[in-house]
């Protein structure tokens, strides 16, 4: 009754091509988008206190989305794979804090937007053996990556400005008057700069994985040998999907410190939350954007909401909880990848396959 | 009949000069001899059959014509030009499209989107321009969309445009593998064994298609099948292969008269 796509024809190949073809999906956009610039700003998360949302809930699942988002393109779309992910967001995140020290005065937003750039030329520079290289193979090089990364981030005092700490720490910085990073910027504002760069990057990944860019992404995922006999460079399809999805991984890594935690050691970009982004990517739903949305919340949420849950209805301590969320993690994604590979994404559009027969169940 | 001269069939189609020209190939895979000093030509507009027994080295021939094999010895002639040795994705580029033995669609994606990876190297629009996905880069999609649709029709596979094509029946992938070289829009199109594992029905269907394509777009093909009585029907010319050697090359006719030919492939099982 409520999800129907009967009587929509699609008279043209633009209608046809669009992201959300069918009315119902495009007010549950609209709803979407009206309770996350109207609703949440104001009334924060119901029941939860405000700064609690926004700064344990809403910020880090935008971000997060983010990478996920650049690290489904890579995996997802591309069918290669990365253990990386955690020191590519913190390319992006050290090639922002030094761009602040070298431009005080350029718009960070713009220096955030920069900093990808970085991260998707070491991106590319990491893919390299791609090229040569499948399945357990890349994944040790872009493990490689990850540590020698890491060890960049510990060693070359260049990068956190020779700092006694060895943080990067995010300086104040204003746009158009509001101040959007630093100790006293508002989580409201952050959370809205953060929604704003999502939304953005999104309608970008959108565009490229529908393109012939994206298709060429999904020739080499599907057939490699299939896509060159075609007409598709394996050098070309694979080095660009390893910068965009760098770039957004580098963008979401400099949000998280600028716009986040505020300040940042190497631990914030270590393998083990390398493993939790390809976890999100394989939750939400490999080579879909929608599910990249899904797998980011969820797996933030989860542990969240479980310790919540342990502790105010059978009083278990919340590491006993913080353990039993990674295992229930753990077992499903064991499901998820055995079941149904396309995750939670593809769960939704069976949900919305059923609703579009209902109540008939045929 | 010189490499130039031109002539009209039985049933009124023009075969033109020659295209393809395959001289003294020899293919080696570490000892074993897939294909042994062949020579061969492909004419344009013309239907070419390659037969043979399993192992002949058909399909060898056919992934040394699109570059995926470099041959030992031998040249590959195309157009009145020595090509030299390319890269597939540059081979594709000079209009040659090919369908596989075992099909190689892109399991991941649906039917149109198959077919539009054929218009891959037709597509220009640069990065900025995927990114928005607007005004140029938008008209691009639909001028290309629109011609795929064409092909898709033309191939009556309109109802499963939005399947993934995975979960299709293999009769259908084959017709949507076709479409999608179809959609390259080829000069010379290579079909390694376009009816295998299809029933009596499916074959017809496919041998139509392969007729109408031929006909009406004007595409020299090159196909390999086993099927003696589909070869009769459609081919102008037979190479018949058997071990890596040529045993015959001539008119269905021919071919079929030739005793060698009736020894090692015709006479014996198939
Ligand atoms: N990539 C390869 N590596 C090793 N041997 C191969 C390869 N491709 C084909 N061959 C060998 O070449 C011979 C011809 O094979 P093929 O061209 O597939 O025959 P056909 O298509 O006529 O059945 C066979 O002996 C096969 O084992
Ligand atoms: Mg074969």
């Amino acid at each position: 009754m409520f999800y129907r796509e009967a009587g929509q024809y699609n008279t043209t190949y633009e209608k046809d091509m669009q992201v959300f073809p069918i009315k119902q999906d495009k007010i549950g956009i609209a709803i979407w988008l009206v309770l996350a610039y109207l609703f949440v700003p104001f009334f924060g998360i119901p029941g939860l206190e405000y700064g609690f949302a926004m700064n344990a809930i809403m910020i880090p699942v935008l971000i997060f989305t983010i990478t996920t988002i650049g690290l489904n393109i890579l995996v997802g779309f591309t069918g290669q794979i990365s253990l990386g992910t955690g020191a590519f967001m913190g390319v992006g995140a050290y090639a922002c804090y030094k761009l602040t020290s070298y431009f005080p005065d350029v718009n960070i937003i713009v220096l955030i937007l920069a900093s990808g750039f970085v991260s998707a030329i070491v991106g590319a520079l990491f893919g390299l053996p791609s090229l040569r290289i499948k399945g357990f193979y890349l994944v040790v090089a872009t493990l490689a990556a990850q540590f020698f990364l890491e060890w960049c981030f510990i060693r070359v005092g260049w990068l956190y400005n020779y700092n006694a700490s060895g943080a990067i720490e995010v300086p104040q910085r204003e746009v158009f008057g509001w101040i959007v990073t630093g100790p006293s910027a508002e989580p409201v504002t952050r959370y809205l700069v953060v929604l704003s760069i999502l939304i953005f990057l999104a309608i970008i990944a959108g565009n490229l994985t529908r393109g012939r860019i994206g298709r060429s992404w999904m020739m080499i995922r599907d057939m490699d040998i299939a896509a060159e006999l075609i007409g598709v460079r394996p050098l070309t399809a694979k080095l660009s999907a390893f910068a965009v999805s760098s770039y957004f991984i580098g963008v979401s890594g400099a949000l998280m410190v600028f716009m986040w935690l505020g300040a940042a050691e190497v631990e914030s970009f270590d393998v083990n939350h390398s493993f939790l982004y390809l976890f999100m990517v394989i939750l939400g739903g490999l080579g879909s954007i929608t599910g990249s949305f899904m797998g980011a919340a969820f797996i933030w949420t989860f542990p969240i909401v479980l310790k919540e849950l342990g502790k105010s209805w059978f009083g278990i301590n919340a590491t006993v909880m913080e353990n039993v969320s990674l295992v229930a993690i753990g077992v499903m994604i064991v499901v998820i990848l055995i079941a149904e590979p396309h995750g939670m994404a593809r769960l939704w559009q069976i949900i919305k396959q059923k609703l579009r027969i209902w109540p008939f169940p045929h | 009949m010189t490499a130039t001269d031109s002539y009209v069939t039985p049933d009124g189609r023009t075969i033109g000069g020659v295209m393809m020209e395959m001289k003294n190939i020899t293919l080696r895979f570490g000892g074993v001899v897939a294909i042994k000093d062949i020579s061969f030509d492909i004419r344009e507009g013309e239907i070419r059959a390659i037969i043979g027994p399993n192992g002949a080295g058909k399909s060898s021939m056919l992934n040394v014509i699109n570059g995926f094999y470099h041959p030992q010895e031998g040249e590959v002639w195309f157009r009145g030009e020595k090509r030299p040795s390319m890269k597939p994705y540059q081979i594709a580029a000079q209009g040659i499209a090919r369908t596989f033995q075992n099909i190689a669609l892109f399991h991941g994606m649906t039917t149109v989107e198959n077919v539009m990876t054929g218009r891959q190297l037709m597509m220009k629009k640069n990065f900025l321009w995927q990114m928005l996905r607007v005004g140029p880069a938008m008209a691009e999609e639909v001028v290309h969309r629109r011609r795929c649709e064409e092909i898709i029709d033309f191939l009556e596979i309109q109802h499963i445009r939005k399947e993934p094509v995975g979960n299709l029946p293999y009769g259908l992938q084959k017709r949507v593998e076709l479409a999608r070289a179809l959609a390259m829009e080829p000069k010379l199109l290579l079909l390694d064994e376009p009816m295998a594992g299809m029933n009596v029905e499916e074959k017809e269907d496919m041998s139509r298609f392969i007729l109408d394509v031929n006909d009406q777009y004007g595409t020299t093909i090159a196909l390999i099948e086993h099927d003696m009585s589909v070869v009769m029907d459609l081919a102008d010319r037979v190479v018949v292969l058997d071990y890596g050697k040529m045993l015959a090359d001539g008119t269905p006719d021919e071919v079929q008269k030739n005793q060698a030919v009736i020894d090692a492939y015709l006479g014996v099982e198939h």
